[in-house]
């Protein structure tokens, strides 16, 4: 078994297996239905409930799905992003050169306050740091912090201020490595960089590259950066993603029933991947055994020791239940595969391209 | 035909008229947006039926009288219904309809938009949903358009499990749209959106197919009918071959595209009409009505052999991509900007 120092930082110190399959989450988990109300209770001026009422909700939510992360047993927790509302909304809120028109349609009866750039975007307060020191320090495990990139942060926003979108994604993307520098010096050690704009545009992959380039310039090596991608098309960006400058990379697959995998079969999977093995658009939780197979797919595509677990995406649509009993079968499930590869009952045979050395 | 019509607007000796108006499908008023996420819900089976109860009913004719008026306030020239039923946005007409399915939820072009999927699995027989939309219109203004996709890309945009061909399934649609208009009330107007003739261009063949089955709906009407592509250009030949279809104008996207459509209008002309995008409809930026007028003057400077009998002032665009306040703006600004460009000419 050779050795990915990067990922192994992240594994526990009395961890069971040999084998180590970092299990983990996008980021978004369900609501307390409490924290909703006690949102309703702040916006109504005829109610007393006031802002630090409001934070103490909110320090008790994240303190509450922290803990439940752990209790399922995650190798690597988040707070469920208890905090955010909506995943460009919230940060265009704390960026100098954004203002909130109302809400525009998405689907059917399902809006967002979709932002305007209308001038030159700057960085003021932190975004993230007091998210991460309160999450850090309500566990003992490490916690990773998912963080929107600048490309889906202009693709998702109306551009009035820059020449076009990609000039926008790379002054964002100064902003985003910004943060990330503040993050790593609070402690941060995984960043997962969120780009789900990238599917509904896939020819853009050399933007948003150039945009990951500026974003690690400066960060240490042994920082964890996850590239999150969902819903998309992967052959379009397939394996032109392999030159982007991360770790890993976190994609969709369940939910496709795995009919896309093998587009990264060819050429080799040099990055980890973070095998999406829930889909969350299923509410249901899976059973242990279906997300072993599940699971098993990751390794006809990495070996053991690339391999990250998780669900397709955030699963805050989902009700809580099913959230943490897809949650709890996954961790279940990823040190089963675990136990097995140790035995080597396990016979998969990747049938990547082998590199030419070889 | 085309040619006898673009002497016959080469050789009057008329003054163009500039008639300000949009493509249609509105956003919703933000009070309709709550009331209706309230009243249907918000997953995929609470999207439109065509058969809404009458709470839902009343709700929509709320919001369209206030579109309606809306418009009238801004100045426009042209009066939609406002689209504001259509959950699939250009797949509506399908989707409403009772031999159609709708399966999953679909990206609409490359915009983080998403409609249901609608399968045709039956025969696509009359349905009158969007007459009976200009019905109610048609009490409220006397300057009516009616709004349709194109048959191209509503065909583009369904699948077909019915037909088998995909030049019987296109001709299946045409038949389908032209008894749709056959049902209309009278309009002025009636804009055909085609941008799936931009974003998934026909073939050699297909494209011709294309510009019979816009001429067969476009013949189901005695208004002036104008073809709308956006997020582009046309290539050359599905440009020539649009030309051929009996219509009254084609319409140009100058947001997305410059160049190439005014080379295409160089090289192979125009119809007598022309519709020009000029303001942007998916960016809260609200241009200057002047801009507007400016760009109207450099169009046609660089058309010079060319004048037009009408020439259309509109968003390139739907609208619905815009928050309501803007979308508002945005109509302001067209009819100021036609105001503008007749002043100028005159």
């Amino acid at each position: 078994m050779s050795a990915n120092e990067n990922k192994d930082q992240f594994r526990p110190e009395n961890h069971e297996n040999d084998h180590f399959l970092l299990t983990t989450v996008v980021g978004s988990y369900p609501k307390p239905k409490w924290l909703n109300r006690a949102k309703e209770l702040y916006q109504d001026p005829d109610h007393g409930f006031d802002e630090d009422d409001y934070q103490e909700a909110k320090d008790d939510a994240a303190r509450l799905i922290t803990n439940e992360h752990e209790r399922a047993g995650l190798d690597v927790v988040v707070d469920g992003e208890m905090r955010r509302n909506e995943m460009v909304e919230f940060f265009a809120h704390r960026i100098e050169g954004y203002e909130f028109n109302g809400p525009v349609k998405v689907w059917g009866h399902n809006y967002f306050d979709k932002p305007s750039v209308v001038s030159d975007v700057e960085y003021t307060d932190s975004w993230l740091v007091d998210e991460y020191e309160f999450t850090a320090a309500a566990t003992d495990r490490p916690v990773k912090v998912p963080i929107t990139g600048p490309y889906t942060l202009a693709n998702w926003s109306f551009n009035e201020a820059y020449e076009d979108d990609d000039e926008l994604t790379l002054a964002l993307a100064d902003l985003v490595n910004e943060e990330i520098e503040k993050l790593v010096d609070a402690g941060a050690r995984y960043i997962q960089i969120d780009e789900p704009a990238l599917a509904t545009t896939p020819d853009d992959h050399a933007i948003v590259g150039e945009a990951l380039e500026q974003i690690v310039a400066d960060i240490p090596e042994e920082v964890r950066i996850g590239l999150h991608v969902c819903y998309g098309d992967y052959s379009r960006i397939y394996p032109e993603i392999l030159e982007f400058p991360v770790d890993e990379f976190d994609l969709e697959l369940a939910n496709g029933d795995y009919e896309q995998l093998d587009v990264f079969k060819d050429p080799e999977f040099t990055a980890d991947l973070a095998l999406g093995v829930s889909d969350v658009h299923v509410a249901e939780v899976e059973s242990v055994e279906q997300i072993e197979e599940n699971i098993k797919k990751g390794l006809e595509i990495v070996p053991p020791e690339q391999l990250v677990v998780s669900p397709d995406c955030g699963v805050k649509l989902l009700p809580r239940e099913v959230a943490y009993g897809k949650m709890a079968n996954m961790v279940e499930a990823a040190r089963n595969v675990e136990a097995e590869l140790d035995e080597g009952t396990i016979d998969i045979e990747r049938d990547t391209a082998a590199p030419a050395d070889d | 035909m085309e040619n006898i019509k673009r002497r016959y607007s080469l050789a009057a000796p008329t003054m163009t008229e500039y008639v300000s108006t949009t493509p249609g499908l509105f956003p919703l008023p933000d009070w309709a947006k709550d009331d209706l996420s309230e009243l249907k819900g918000h997953q995929k089976h609470d999207l439109i039926s065509g058969d809404e109860d009458e709470e839902i009913s009343s709700v929509y004719e709320q919001a369209r009288e206030e579109v309606i008026e809306t418009q009238q306030a801004a100045g426009l020239d042209r009066i939609v219904e406002g689209q504001l039923r259509w959950d699939d946005m250009l797949a509506h007409p399908l989707a409403v309809h009772d031999n159609v399915e709708t399966r999953g939820i679909v990206r609409y072009y490359d915009n983080n938009n998403f409609y249901r999927e609608p399968v045709v699995s039956g025969d696509l027989d009359v349905s009158g949903d969007v007459a009976n939309e200009l019905e109610a219109a048609a009490e409220l203004t006397d300057d009516l358009q009616a709004v349709l996709p194109g048959p191209y890309s509503l065909a583009d945009l369904a699948t077909d499990e019915q037909y088998g061909d995909e030049a019987e399934f296109l001709g299946a649609i045409a038949d389908f749209l032209a008894g749709e208009v056959d049902a209309f009330p009278d309009v002025e107007t009636l804009f055909l959106l085609e941008p799936s003739l931009v974003e998934n261009a026909p073939e050699d063949g297909a494209d011709e197919r294309a510009s019979e089955a816009i001429d067969q709906v476009a013949s189901a009407t005695d208004a002036d009918v104008v073809v709308q592509p956006y997020w582009g250009a046309l290539e050359e030949k599905v440009y020539a071959h649009l030309l051929d279809a009996d219509i009254d104008a084609v319409g140009f996207d100058f947001v997305a595209n410059q160049d190439d459509n005014l080379y295409n209008i160089q090289e192979y002309g125009a119809t007598g009409d022309v519709s020009l995008g000029l303001a942007d409809g998916q960016n809260t930026l609200v241009e200057d009505p002047e801009a507007i007028r400016d760009r109207v003057d450099w169009v046609e400077e660089q058309l010079q052999v060319t004048e037009f009998e009408t020439v259309y002032l509109t968003t390139n665009t739907e609208t619905f991509y815009l928050p309501y306040a803007k979308y508002e703006e945005k109509l302001e600004v067209l009819a100021e900007a036609a105001d503008l460009a007749e002043v100028t000419v005159a």
